[in-house]
């Protein structure tokens, strides 16, 4: 047993130099490498890392989602905790990219918050993986915890698109939409430097999630070991 | 399915006990909006959809959220799963009672909202019932999935509206906006593309409860 966690282990420590140094030039990128964008001048550059991070809180959430259905399905203990582990990440990530959007809202839209449509969708997908994780640590029983958290996991994920069109349809109705997604050609090196930080969450994203799910799964064999030991005695 | 939705109205005509603290927590909700909100003649037609969809959404779950309770004392929930056949029928039971415990809280609630905040809602009151169907269908389709799953969750009485409120955003905009337009004069045909918002959360949810439930109650 000792032995596949300990490489495992060394694995994931690689994996996670690897996604720190991926940041680090990504961040040398968008300081650096990256022109200043012709209209918004250098806050422009928060790009670079608020669209990965909103990347990831989709991706996390859904592989949640995914997950969730393989759990319900084969019943597999791993899919629980990557389900697990991916929502605490996703929450994470989606505050992060609340966080960073209102940033770059301030100087450009002259506000930290508006009623858009993604920005609204997003806090909502917030407070629903709240929710996922606080049923979680309502339950004590691993089989009935994994059980209805696989189900808030799915029915959540489903509502989130017609959560994004409710909203749309109704700010479009009241009022044109703050922005316009523009038609603006990006120079390529701007695309090479957010692609490249895509890339850099993302192993961000792969390096936490390995971490946590080795906890989760050492965290199953303790417990495991602890009730045999209570029926010993 | 029929048996269970029979039990849940028999019980609830013998005690009363839901339906009446759901109609008086949503009176108490009329006042409260009254004094927080003050509103004068001229900005209660703005306010009025809103505040009415608050007042029914607040009501349900109070309602939902113990929809479940009844079942977990003497184990009657297992009683039920003891019942051969698919367990979907046991959601549609339970679906079933609770709209109709909502649509009768909302019937009586809509003539004291009018009274209350001076509104002429005769004149709408069909288009508007159709309105409330619909909401309400979609709030109870959710409401009593979570329900079941929460009911035997610790500190399920935080825990059940923190679920299901972000999960009926699409559904409140629907009613309200719906409303709004009905409240206005305008017809059902002017309110068509809310009406289908709704009617597509109905059915996509009551479709999902429907085939998760199972693993709901799955012992």
């Amino acid at each position: 047993m000792a032995e596949p966690c300990l490489s495992g282990r060394t694995l994931a420590n690689g994996l996670g130099i690897v996604a720190l140094l991926a940041v680090l030039v990504g961040l040398y990128l968008a300081f650096f490498y990256a022109p200043a964008d012709a209209l918004q001048g250098d806050v422009q550059r928060i790009m670079y890392i608020h669209v990965p991070t909103a990347w990831v809180a989709f991706f996390a959430c859904f592989v949640v989602f995914v997950a969730s259905m393989v759990y319900l399905w084969k019943r597999w203990p791993e899919a629980d905790r990557l389900a697990y582990a991916s929502a605490e990440i996703g929450v994470l990530f989606t505050a992060l990219t609340l966080i960073d959007g209102s940033i770059w809202g301030k100087p450009t839209w002259g506000t930290w918050w508006t009623w858009d449509a993604r920005l609204t969708t997003t806090a909502i997908l917030l407070v629903i993986y709240v929710g996922y994780l606080m049923l979680r640590s309502f339950v004590e029983e691993p089989e009935r915890r994994a059980r209805l958290a696989a189900l808030v996991g799915i029915v959540g994920f489903i509502d989130v698109p017609i959560i994004y069109m409710s909203v749309l349809w109704f700010r479009t109705l009241h009022q044109p939409p703050s922005i316009q997604a523009g038609g603006v050609a990006m120079p390529e090196s701007m695309l090479f430097t957010l692609l490249f930080n895509f890339g850099a969450y993302t192993l961000v994203y792969v390096f936490f999630l390995v971490k946590r799910v080795r906890l989760e799964s050492l965290r199953a064999i303790i417990d495991a070991l602890m009730a045999e030991k209570v029926e010993h005695e | 399915m029929y048996l269970l939705l029979a039990k849940d109205l028999l019980v609830e005509l013998r005690n009363r006990e839901t339906f009446t603290v759901m109609l008086f927590f949503a009176v108490v909700m009329l006042f409260l909006f009254h004094f927080s909100l003050n509103p004068e003649r001229e900005n209660t037609a703005i306010l009025a959809p809103g505040l009415l969809w608050l007042a029914f959404l607040f009501t349900g779950v109070l309602g939902l959220g113990r929809s479940f309770q009844a079942e977990q004392t003497n184990d009657c929930l297992e009683q039920l799963l003891l019942i051969p056949g698919d367990r979907g029928h046991i959601y549609l039971g339970k679906l079933v009672g609770n709209i109709a415990f909502m649509l009768a809280v909302e019937l009586l609630i809509l003539p004291l909202f009018a009274l209350f905040f001076q509104l002429n809602l005769w004149l709408a009151l069909l288009p508007l019932l159709g309105v409330a169907v619909l909401g309400t269908v979609g709030f109870a389709a959710l409401g009593t999935l979570f329900s079941a799953l929460t009911s035997n969750v610790r500190a399920r009485e935080v825990l059940f509206p923190l679920l299901l409120f972000p999960l009926i955003v699409p559904l409140i905009i629907g009613t309200v906006t719906a409303t709004a337009i009905v409240l206005g004069g305008g017809t059902l045909g002017e309110a068509s593309a809310w009406l289908k918002l709704l009617a597509a959360f109905d059915t996509i949810f009551l479709v999902i409860a429907y085939l998760t439930f199972e693993f709901v109650v799955e012992q």
